[in-house]
């Protein structure tokens, strides 16, 4: 068990350090890429945990992707680096309400284990032969049957999130020449003119 | 699930530690090695930043276009989309008919989506 512990206290201490520096760090590119440390030390706990397949779709689509979208988001802002940090206490009731709230959400979960940490790994592992398939084929023999209506409704989710990045972010351009390769085939000889120039003079079209 | 058996699957992931490791030492070896093998010889206006040959106008942090955002955004979308294709994929033979018709309805959504963007010239770059 030592080795899991051991590991166990690295990654969750990483964890810890790197996203207090995310809140702390003056840069936000910085803080982005503390950001991504967190995630690839999630991804390391849910490996202790036998959930590989999430640990790796934590890798590629929050340490991949996520990641990207939160460099490009931190690149559009006008951000200065010089800018104190004295809006500091403004914020602070704000995120003291989010902080209670997580905290009641941990409480809920302990209160539901009867207060013996040792059924969480019951409430993690609904699968009661679990041991016979991997963590993906665990996933795959009952989300897209017995749990379809989460499954349709993250669909209709990431449709929303399609239609809206587009609405939001597309916007015509005016004054910018695109080809159009219709036109451009539909054109024949009847359409063009054979002129004839005068040497030393130009010619009206 | 008892202890022992735990830290036999940990002990599995082994490859990917030395493969870190590895990488890390490496990764270090190329930083180091110039320090210690190349020839340095530094003065102010060496280290200075440059732009072609005068002082720099401006940051080099100069911000991006919206459209970039749009492009990462759709790709993360095609991205969780192919995610949930990976488990199902590997449990295809023993899911059914039910469960082929319900990836299929999933797809169906998104292809909606996909044509939206599609027709909206959301791909195009202009």
């Amino acid at each position: 068990m030592t080795a899991t512990l051991l590991t166990f206290y690295l990654f969750s201490s990483v964890i810890l350090i790197s996203s207090l520096m995310v809140i702390s760090s003056k840069n936000p590119v910085h803080s982005v890429l503390y950001l991504i440390l967190t995630f690839f030390n999630a991804a390391g706990l849910f490996v202790i945990l036998h959930a590989e397949f999430l640990a790796m779709i934590l890798i590629i689509v929050y340490v991949g992707a996520v990641a990207v979208l939160f460099l490009f988001v931190v690149m559009m802002l006008d951000f200065n680096l010089s800018r104190e940090k004295d809006n500091l206490l403004q914020y602070m009731p704000f995120g003291l309400f989010i902080g209670i709230v997580f905290i009641c959400e941990l409480i809920i979960v302990l209160i539901n284990t009867n207060l013996d940490l040792a059924n969480i790994q019951i409430l993690a592992n609904p699968f009661s032969n679990f041991s016979e398939m991997t963590n993906t084929q665990a996933l795959g023999s009952v989300l897209y049957t017995d749990y379809i209506l989460y499954f349709q409704l993250s669909g209709i989710i990431l449709l929303v999130a399609m239609i809206g990045s587009i609405v939001l972010t597309l916007r015509e351009r005016t004054g910018v020449r695109r080809q159009i390769i219709v036109n451009q085939l539909d054109r024949d000889a009847s359409s063009t003119e054979l002129k004839e120039v005068a040497s030393g003079e130009g010619i009206d079209i | 699930m008892d202890a022992l058996n735990m830290d036999n699957a940990l002990g599995e992931y082994l490859p990917v530690l030395i493969f870190l490791i590895l990488s890390f030492v490496i990764g270090c070896l190329f930083v180091f090695v110039n320090f210690i093998a190349a020839r340095h010889n530094p003065d102010p206006a060496k280290n200075s930043p440059y732009e072609c040959g005068f002082d720099e106008f401006g940051d080099s942090r100069m911000k991006f276009d919206v459209r970039f955002y749009l492009v990462t955004l759709l790709f993360i979308i095609f991205d969780l989309e192919v995610v949930f294709l990976f488990p199902w994929a590997i449990t295809f033979g023993s899911l059914g008919l039910f469960g082929y018709l319900s990836m299929m309805a999933f797809l169906g959504v998104l292809t909606i989506g996909f044509i939206y963007e599609w027709k909206k010239g959301a791909l195009e770059w202009q």
